[in-house]
């Protein structure tokens, strides 16, 4: 859906809303390699849209190399491998014929570390925007700060959008990241550990951020963080040794787990 | 010290001395100060004796007129001056986009092949060749065939010396930038090349320019690669494909040669090159201050 003129406001919107309720993700029979060695077996999951989706599990059983598979980042490094079907409302992504800029300003990702590009606050919020639409200064002012404001960031760095992102602190910085992200008005957001490298009252805002991006963004947060992932999911998917063990609604799993593997993970026998 | 004797996993464990340690340490740290002050000391010693005996060359004349013939009073290296900018910013012209592009190959590309690996192999050796060899390589293949001396050989030998250095500090400070800040740009929807353009390169801008400059300040001092290619002219200027005066050629034949007026011009050209590079590591160093984003 490209716009023919070039200018965007409505344009965008309109966009949004013809998606909106979209985002479901259909993976089937994934398996993915790192050379030689098989990290993933068989993955098969549906991803509800517009749900918060937590993938738990131990460390190296394959939560993020499986996050990694939606925006195709995977194919950055050339003995990485993905074989299978991930299907984004019904197209098969990991299509060679699928334009990777397209999916990824679809697909947006929040990474572990907070990584603020080495530019002015402002200016990381706008990179992503200038990347995919011609924009006027107002207009691109205006839209810098809606996401600043989804990202729950806005009073905090209203009055230093022209310092360095690395100025900021690493709770912030994530935030940053988020509305970089959410900047492009992409229909899913993958998060990969999100809160792992921030303390604990940053972690509470990113938690309350996911809380109220429910609903407009399909989310997939992996966490090694359980009580995290009760917290804040819809669902809750449990890999383990690059299976998905067990998958359904996040309620259900943590207090009647239908596996014993899960019911030992999240009892906290193993892990 | 008292000495302790702990059991751990059923062994007794004696505790070092801890009065050894501290005098190891001492005589360790004693031992690097030392090492490091005789460096600063030649170093002192060597720009002290430049500015005494180079500052006494400096006047209105050394700075715009051309040298005089030998056993002439006065006259300048204004040609000579002019000479090695010219040098070094062509090469610098040819050997740094050049040196930048096979970096980002090494590190953003190639980063684990096997062809790669043999890349940095062969910079490694070739920044390590002798600056005299590299002369003789472009005397053959640049002024042989051309039956003259040039400016663009010249510059072309000191490219070739840039080369290495410049493409293996790109790779090293690329490599330093975490595989995340890539991921975060492509996952935005950036192509691989703006990802590294804008924001690769800006992550390791401080490292790329220190890389430049470094790769500037080894070759405005050589004299070797241009013995064989620039030459040195006693004339302005004349075009690229002529002989053309540079500081260090001129330095090495005035401060041969018998006359004293020259012997003192040398230790002028000394003092201006030292002074030189100092200024563009300086005024480099600043710029980096003044715009930290």
């Amino acid at each position: 859906m490209k716009m023919d003129n070039g200018i965007f406001p409505e344009s965008i919107r309109k966009e949004k809303e013809d998606v909106a309720g979209a985002g479901r993700i259909t993976v089937k029979n994934l398996n993915f390699f790192y050379g030689n060695s098989q990290a993933l077996f068989n993955n098969t999951i549906e991803i509800e849209p517009g749900k918060v989706t937590a993938i738990i599990g131990p460390s190296g059983c394959g939560k993020s190399t499986h996050l990694r598979v939606y925006n195709r980042i995977f194919e950055l490094y050339a003995d990485q491998r993905a074989e299978g079907e991930v299907l984004i409302d019904g197209v098969n992504i990991l299509s060679r014929q699928y334009d990777l800029i397209e999916l990824r300003k679809r697909v947006g990702m929040i990474f572990q570390k907070p990584t603020p590009f080495p530019m002015s606050v402002y200016d990381n919020v706008a990179y992503g925007l200038k990347l995919h639409y011609k924009i006027n200064k107002n207009e691109m002012n205006e839209r810098v700060e809606k996401a600043l404001k989804q990202a729950a960031l806005w009073d905090e760095v209203k009055d230093k959008l022209k310092q360095p992102g690395t100025a900021l602190s690493g709770g912030q910085q994530q935030r940053l990241s988020i509305a970089r992200a959410i900047a492009v008005e992409p229909e899913i957001l993958l998060m990969d550990e999100p809160t792992s490298a921030i303390d604990p009252v940053a972690t509470a805002k990113i938690e309350d951020l996911i809380a109220k991006l429910r609903g407009k963004y399909t989310i997939v947060i992996v966490t090694h963080n359980m009580q995290q992932a009760a917290r804040i999911s819809d669902f809750t998917a449990f890999f383990y040794e690059g299976y998905i063990v067990e998958y359904g609604v996040t309620k259900e799993l943590f207090t009647r787990p239908k596996k014993k593997q899960t019911e030992n993970y999240i009892t906290g026998r193993f892990g | 010290m008292v000495e302790t004797s702990k059991k751990t996993d059923g062994r007794s464990v004696k505790a070092r001395s801890l009065a050894y340690r501290k005098i190891k340490n001492s005589l360790v740290s004693i031992l690097a100060g030392l090492s490091a002050l005789l460096g600063l000391f030649i170093l002192g010693w060597i720009l002290f004796t430049v500015v005494e005996r180079g500052f006494s060359a400096f006047n209105w004349a050394f700075f715009t007129e051309l040298p005089n013939p030998p056993g002439m009073e006065g006259g300048g290296l204004a040609n000579a001056m002019l000479g090695t900018i010219i040098l070094t910013l062509l090469a610098t012209l040819i050997g740094v986009p050049l040196g930048l592009l096979a970096g980002i190959y090494l590190s953003e590309f190639g980063k684990n092949s096997k062809f790669s690996e043999w890349v940095r192999f062969f910079a490694n050796i070739l920044m390590g060749t002798p600056s005299i060899i590299i002369g003789i390589f472009i005397y053959t293949i640049l002024v042989v065939p051309f039956g003259h001396f040039s400016a663009y050989s010249g510059a072309v030998a000191l490219a070739v010396m840039m080369f290495p250095v410049v493409a293996r500090t790109t790779d090293d400070m690329l490599q330093m930038v975490p595989a995340a800040m890539r991921e975060s740009a492509l996952a935005l929807g950036a192509p691989r090349w703006r990802t590294i353009l804008e924001i690769v390169f800006r992550s390791a801008k401080n490292g790329l320019i220190t890389g430049v400059l470094l790769a500037v300040a080894r070759v405005s001092g050589e004299t070797a690669p241009l013995l064989f290619t620039a030459l040195n002219s006693p004339f302005w200027f004349s075009g690229l494909n002529e002989p053309t005066a540079n500081l260090t050629v001129t330095i090495f034949n005035y401060a041969m040669s018998p006359y004293e007026d020259w012997q003192r011009m040398a230790w002028g050209a000394s003092l201006l090159i030292s002074a030189g590079v100092l200024a563009v590591t300086l005024t480099t160093r600043f710029l980096l201050k003044e715009k930290r984003i």
